[in-house]
């Protein structure tokens, strides 16, 4: 029963369980072909799909790695959409890739500079960091609006639709760009002390600071990385759809990403992480919505499917539940916080 | 035997008040004055710039607009001051107004709709309590679970906007008191006003309302001490999934339609409103009061909005702005207070 304390296991039994469902309940679902040299078939489209994801809750993983959490992901994601359109929609050429690029550099800039603002408040000012992105997760939709004088920017831009929609070698380019950051931000965490030194933080920031880490300057580039990921992946949605929509882009994106990074096994209090763990969360999530499609469960009860989904995999994740499931002595009792009533 | 429940160490009033001369509020009571002190002076900009602002129909609207988000906050703040957290809220809101339009259209009497509408919400909010305190999930995932829930099982009722003809309902969105023609206030404001005396009397006076203090201010003393932390605990979410499920009803009653598309982002008005009230996302520190005067603060910036005549995005920075404006006092009060 060993494996059964691997936090992954669970996710991983969880899409399984999907994928089979797919494969008996769907036609075709598996079917991958190559068509213009590209590849298509719904497994591509589920990864796709969870790119976006994939992007927000790498940064939002290391963000709680800390003991944080940046609500204010999606607003970013709005944000930086709005200002990469508005830009290539002044542009006297829109199919210029040199306009593109200095407008894919100011929107991910941006989000750089809301990155900022929030590692500020949670560590210079010392806020609560559910509350102070908060504050960014509301008035953000109000800038993404603003930078858009509240209409929808559509643009005719190719290059700004490679982004999202392109293919290189036969993989969609959003994909690759989703994959590329997951790689450098494990290879960065756990190839160099960054993961430990951020484990740490997480695990107590006044001990990490008397042990000489620079934990206020850790907090703050954590904040920074997951803006600068939301950025990316707003990029991507607004390139997707040609068009910047600063009420709908990265919509309750942030709770999704909070249940990937909790889906993947990270904990919310901080001091451990899992980034492989989140990329299967996100693609967990993505698998969800896409496989009730396929398998013709009809779109509105995918939420219902979506919660009773949610609380399996947190209950089946808590060593409380657990230790009451299958009675094992082993459970603490000291840590329940039980009273007779 | 000394009754523990009934001394809350976050009380510091007492000796220090009356050995001072000069009046000097106490720490606890400052972001619950500052917001009364915006609310006051964003009155009087309003006034001086408007015209027709300082008409009564103005305030009252204000407790009308505003009841289902009010009477939602009381719920909301019980369980910040525990130090946890609840988004189903809006989705509650959806799923009662539907349930109660789909039970009224298919011929229930308003007497049995109601409770069974209430009930829906409470049983919702014991079911988070419970997976929250048995099973140590967090209270952010496990009302993250409850939100896809409620408004899963709402979108599963119902996709549509369903009108409700039921002539009790149409009856409550029209009683009011008329103190003369065009000022009025609802029987909903009342309601939530109702909602909200008693809300602040269990917090301040009972039991419950000491428990819900101590456990926000430190849980594991909390039990210690042997005061009743589960209990309390899930007790908070039920009241919070009760108060929604009123909210919902409220709604429902004022726009005489049940969708499971309403309420959409009242779970972060609730909160911004509780936090511009001066509680403490911590727990442990606030007042009803405060988020009353909260939600007065969110309608009165749509108030102003709505007299400029700007757009609603401008709403949406001010109320960051605010927010932040009242962490930081937040922040400044509580460091003084060490």
């Amino acid at each position: 029963m060993t494996f059964l304390k691997n936090r992954l296991v669970w996710p991983v039994a969880m899409l399984a369980l999907l994928l089979l469902c797919a494969l008996i309940f769907s036609d075709g679902f598996f079917d991958i072909r190559i068509q213009d040299g590209h590849l298509f078939g719904t497994p591509i489209n589920i990864l796709r799909a969870s790119a976006p994801l994939v992007l927000v809750a790498v940064g939002m993983t290391l963000v709680i790695s800390t003991g944080g959490i940046d609500l204010s992901v999606g607003s970013v994601m709005a944000v930086s959409g709005a200002m990469a359109c508005l830009i290539i929609g002044d542009l006297a050429n829109q199919n210029s890739v040199g306009g593109v690029t200095l407008a894919v550099v100011a929107a991910i800039a941006l989000s750089l500079v809301l990155g900022l603002w929030n590692g500020f408040l949670v560590a210079v000012l010392g806020i609560q960091p559910i509350i102070a992105t908060l504050i960014l997760m509301v008035a953000g939709r109000g800038l993404a609006q603003l930078i858009t004088s509240g209409q929808i920017i559509n643009v005719q831009s190719s290059p700004y639709k490679v982004i999202g929609t392109g293919f290189v070698l036969g993989l969609p380019v959003s994909v690759l760009i989703a994959v590329a950051v997951l790689v450098i931000a494990a290879l960065l965490t756990r190839r160099t002390a960054l993961g430990l030194l951020l484990e740490s933080v997480g695990g107590s920031p006044v001990a990490s600071r008397l042990a000489g880490i620079q934990a206020r300057r850790l907090t703050i580039m954590v904040y920074v990385v997951s803006a600068a990921c939301a950025g990316i992946a707003g990029l991507i949605y607004s390139s997707n759809v040609s068009s910047a929509d600063g009420n709908n882009a990265g919509n309750l994106i942030e709770l999704d990403a909070i249940l990937a990074v909790v889906i993947g096994g990270t904990a919310l209090t901080g001091g451990r992480f899992s980034l492989a763990g989140t990329a299967l969360g996100a693609i967990l999530i993505a698998t969800l919505d896409t496989t009730a499609q396929a398998v013709g469960i009809p779109p509105e009860t995918t939420l219902v499917f979506k919660a009773v989904v949610v609380v399996v995999l947190c209950l089946a994740q808590s060593p409380a539940f657990r230790a009451r499931l299958f009675r094992r002595p082993a459970a603490r009792p000291a840590a329940r916080a039980e009273v007779p009533a | 035997m000394i009754d523990v429940s009934t001394t809350p160490a976050t009380n510091k009033s007492g000796p220090a008040a009356g050995r001072r001369r000069t009046y000097r509020p106490n720490a606890q009571y400052i972001p619950v004055l500052a917001t009364l002190t915006l609310l006051i002076v964003m009155y009087t900009l309003g006034a001086v710039n408007y015209e027709n602002f300082t008409h009564p129909s103005v305030i009252l609207n204000l407790f009308t607009d505003n009841a289902f988000l009010m009477v939602v906050a009381v719920g909301m703040t019980f369980v910040i001051l525990t130090g946890g957290i609840d988004l189903s809220v809006g989705a509650v809101i959806a799923l009662t107004s539907t349930v109660a339009a789909t039970l009224l259209q298919a011929g229930w009497p308003a007497g049995v709709v109601i409770p069974t509408v209430l009930l829906v919400g409470g049983v919702l909010g014991l079911g988070m309590g419970a997976v929250i305190h048995f099973f140590k999930v967090e209270p952010f995932i496990a009302t993250l679970a409850g939100m896809f829930l409620a408004r899963g099982v709402a979108l599963l009722i119902d996709q549509n906007s369903i009108p409700i003809t039921n002539g009790f309902w149409t009856g409550l969105a029209e009683a009011r008191i008329v103190f003369e023609p065009g000022v009025y206030i609802s029987a909903m404001a009342l309601v939530a006003l109702a909602v909200v005396a008693v809300a602040a009397v269990v917090l301040a006076w009972s039991r419950f309302g000491r428990n819900v203090y101590a456990i926000g201010g430190n849980a594991d003393s909390a039990l210690l001490m042997g005061l009743p932390v589960g209990r309390t605990r899930i007790g908070v979410y039920t009241l919070s999934g009760f108060c929604a499920a009123l909210g919902g009803l409220i709604y429902s009653i004022t726009t005489t339609s049940g969708y499971a598309g309403h309420g959409t982002g009242t779970e972060l008005d609730a909160i911004a409103a509780v936090v511009i009230g001066g509680v403490l996302l911590t727990g442990g520190s606030g007042y009803v009061l405060g988020t009353v005067l909260g939600v007065l603060v969110l309608g009165m910036i749509n108030t102003i909005v709505n007299f400029q005549s700007l757009n609603s995005w401008w709403a949406r920075m001010a109320i960051g702005v605010l927010l932040f404006a009242f962490i930081v006092l937040q922040r400044l009060v509580t460091r003084r207070a060490k």
